[in-house]
């Protein structure tokens, strides 16, 4: 039976009408003061929902017959029966449905695009209505679990014995190796620094995600079984065909992005300037920002960071928290365009950065010692949609500023890491560096026993969707396992 | 983890570890790196493999003591542990045989020397060192270098062993008496300039390893990055040797100058002050 046939749901279905659901307000999220948390460093921004909010923003939910929210989740969480859970206060049992699914579920409440992808489906959209909040929801019953300390570990099956080999412990490769681990696989992440969690810890800051929280998640997977190496570079240490020799049957490859972009342009190598991820590794990965820390860190008081997308905005919102006295934004395009999550430029807003939208950085002026001093800036407007559709930014002829900084951390997105295709010569790759997959089992076009999710394939995409691709390749690299014996 | 097998002292400021490492032993050739963490709080650095052991399953390091991180390590002894040790990175020297090679190496840049000495004499190559220091106490390594090169030349800056003078003048010297294929030169970055300024002067084809700041040294954050021909590089993953007549080294010296002020302070707070 399915769990949307139970006599317990009917009932609710019932308690409340429809029409009733519908028409009541989306809760707010509570959040912290943006004032206040411009200034403290590792407090996170939303609060969370309380239980009373959560079973209110759950009674929202009509529980559809097809849920369309379900279409719009790259790893198909079961929505509505989550969510019912939740409305009768069993948030445990909601926990456990979000499980079944997602090895992250505290952290894809909290940093996934719900707004682009289960949120954007809601049938509460196509009636003109705001959706329900899935994402609070899925954070709410993720972390009661947490918090009560009755933590449940997923069911497991049977060991297969079967090696499976994963490289690298982002987003991506966590959630291969919990759907493998599930289905009896003995399961080995090797990851190449010296903690676990890949972007989760090295990229997003902990006001947006604490480290604690993707912690929790890795242990619940070494409860499950999954064994994780650190610093171990597959490509470098150890190289793919080492791996098959030591009876590995499967290689999911997750390395995740890879050396930053710079935009080539004069007197950016000058000191102070660097990219996002050096910037957010520093800070985040190794605790730069704390005095206890070796690590150094500049805490600008003029920052610029130029690009519009989420990461932008991370690295903006963590110069504020550092000191910085003025935090921009530089993005070439208008807001409209801009790639970051609505919740991110709001939140950046209210924390007091500024926005310069329709700017383009053209050369960097340093001093003596070669520090950067200015920027020089063209001024931009919009001309005809390119080819990705938005407007596409034109410079206004002869028309440029001048800025002050101290500090400037270009945003402008990464290349695929390139240890393993630079080590495994068989491998194909595409003109951008990007393994070539087919896109429906994410298995290698060129060697089977590699299949490969998340930035190495998409050069650059979100959470959610390497974590899709995490159980997209685990379901078809099991079936591949299976069909050979 | 990784345990220390062995320490030595070279000099007061100068340590060599054996450290176990037996997937990076086996792994390493010449030129590779590894990034080393010493404690929770600790920096990551990178230090070029000096020697490995594959039977032993061990790599040696050779660390100068200069700031916070290098201190940490040089105050750990044998049988401590190192908290992070990954690698081997960065790409491998080009070794054949070019006939004859001029390896000029300053101050703990003979450590990493050494694999490329031996490799380069194991190709075939007619090998001349010229090992440079301030004075007779930093020379290191000598006798090992001996053994694998057809000549070894030692300059110091104070005439306290062997000829009085710079590296430059040690392979100018050479360069002036026989013909030179190729020149490697490690050591720190001012030297690597002047070596480099010196050999296009006579157009012999030279290769420099870098050692620039890093932070997570496999590809990620382009702290590391160099102009190299115009061109943007990054020492992680395209070096850490490139032709240096290529190299922009001003702009090297200014990057790594980035950070002085905040290394002195946290020089000041957590060694000086402590002591």
């Amino acid at each position: 039976m399915k769990r949307r046939d139970e006599q317990w749901r009917v009932d609710l279905r019932a308690a409340i009408k429809a029409k009733d659901r519908t028409s009541r307000q989306r809760v707010q999220m509570p959040e912290l003061d943006g004032e206040y948390r411009s200034k403290v460093r590792n407090e996170e921004v939303n609060l969370g929902l309380t239980p009373e909010l959560a079973m209110q923003e759950a009674q929202r939910c009509i529980d559809c017959a097809n849920p369309s929210c379900m279409q719009g989740c790259p790893v198909n969480i079961q929505i509505p029966d989550f969510i019912k859970k939740i409305e009768v206060g069993e948030f445990l049992e909601a926990a456990k449905i979000l499980k079944e699914t997602s090895a992250l579920p505290a952290v894809c409440g909290r940093v996934c695009p719900q707004e682009r992808q289960c949120e954007a489906q809601c049938i509460h959209v196509k009636m003109n209505k705001e959706p329900v909040a899935i994402g609070y929801l899925e954070r709410f019953a993720a972390d009661y679990e947490r918090e009560s300390g009755q933590i449940s570990v997923p069911e497991v099956a049977p060991p297969n014995g079967i090696k499976i080999a994963v490289v690298g412990s982002g987003p991506a490769g966590l959630s291969f190796a919990g759907d493998m681990v599930k289905l009896g696989y003995d399961v080995q992440v090797f990851e190449a620094l010296h903690e676990i969690g890949g972007v989760l810890k090295y990229g997003i800051p902990e006001f947006r995600l604490p480290n604690k929280i993707v912690d929790v998640e890795i242990d619940n997977l070494r409860a499950m079984g999954v064994k994780f190496m650190t610093n171990c570079i597959i490509g470098k240490t150890l190289t793919i065909k080492q791996l098959e020799e030591e009876g590995y049957q499967g290689i999911f490859v997750a390395s995740g992005a890879g050396l930053p972009r710079f935009m080539n342009i004069k007197g950016e190598n000058l000191v102070g300037i660097m990219s996002s991820n050096e910037y957010l590794t520093r800070v985040n990965l190794m605790d730069a920002a704390n005095p206890e820390a070796d690590t150094p860190v500049y805490k600008g008081k003029k920052v610029a960071v130029i690009g519009g997308g989420n990461t932008a905005m991370d690295s903006v919102r963590t110069a504020r928290r550092l000191g910085a006295e003025k935090a921009m934004i530089v993005y070439r395009r208008s807001e409209e365009e801009m790639p970051a999550r609505r919740e991110e430029v709001h939140h950046a807003k209210s924390e007091g950065i500024d926005f310069l939208t329709l700017h383009n950085p053209i050369e960097y002026i340093g001093n003596d010692k070669g520090r950067v001093t200015h920027m020089v800036l063209q001024v931009m407007e919009l001309g005809e949609p390119d080819a990705s559709g938005r407007r596409s930014p034109v410079p206004v002829l002869g028309k440029t500023v001048t800025i002050e900084v101290d500090e400037v951390i270009v945003s402008v997105g990464v290349s695929p890491n390139p240890l393993i295709s630079q080590s495994t010569p068989e491998l194909e790759v595409s003109k951008w560096g990007t393994l070539v997959v087919d896109q429906e089992t994410m298995q290698s076009t060129s060697m089977p026993i590699i299949f490969a999710g998340g930035d190495i394939v998409r050069g650059g995409a979100t959470v959610i969707l390497a974590m899709g691709d995490g159980r997209r390749a685990a379901a078809a690299m099991d079936e591949w396992i299976k069909s050979k014996s | 983890m990784n345990k220390i097998i062995s320490k030595e002292y070279f000099s007061d400021r100068v340590a060599k570890f054996v450290v176990e490492a037996p997937l990076i032993a086996k792994a390493r050739k010449a030129g590779h790196f590894v990034m080393v963490r010493v404690g929770e709080k600790g920096e990551r650095i990178p230090l070029t493999i000096a020697d490995a052991d594959v039977e032993r399953g061990t790599i040696t390091l050779v660390v100068q003591r200069m700031g916070v991180s290098s201190t940490k390590l040089c105050e750990l002894e044998a049988g401590d542990y190192i908290t992070d040790l990954v690698g081997p990175l960065g790409q491998a020297t080009h070794i054949e045989n070019f006939g004859t090679v001029v390896c000029a190496c300053g101050g703990v840049g003979t450590a990493p020397m050494l694999p490329i000495v031996t490799a380069m004499k194991k190709a075939g190559n007619k090998v001349i060192t010229v090992l440079a220091a301030r004075t007779k106490d930093l020379i290191i390594l000598e006798e090992q270098i001996r053994e694998h090169s057809d000549e070894v030349i030692v300059m110091t800056d104070d005439g306290s062993y062997g000829t009085k003078g710079l590296v430059t003048h040690g392979v100018e010297a050479v360069i002036n008496r026989e013909k030179v294929d190729m020149c490697v030169t490690i050591g720190p970055a001012i030297m690597m300039k002047f070596v480099s300024q010196l050999t296009k002067k006579y157009e012999v084809p030279t290769v420099a390893s870098l050692n620039t700041i890093m932070v997570d040294g496999t590809g990620m954050c382009g702290a590391c990055r160099v102009t190299v021909g115009g061109k943007t590089k990054f020492v992680c993953v395209d070096g850490p040797e490139f032709d240096a007549h290529q190299v922009d080294f001003d702009e090297m010296l200014m990057r790594l100058g980035g950070y002085k002020e905040q290394e002195q302070e946290e020089m000041e707070r957590k060694i000086l002050h402590k002591s």
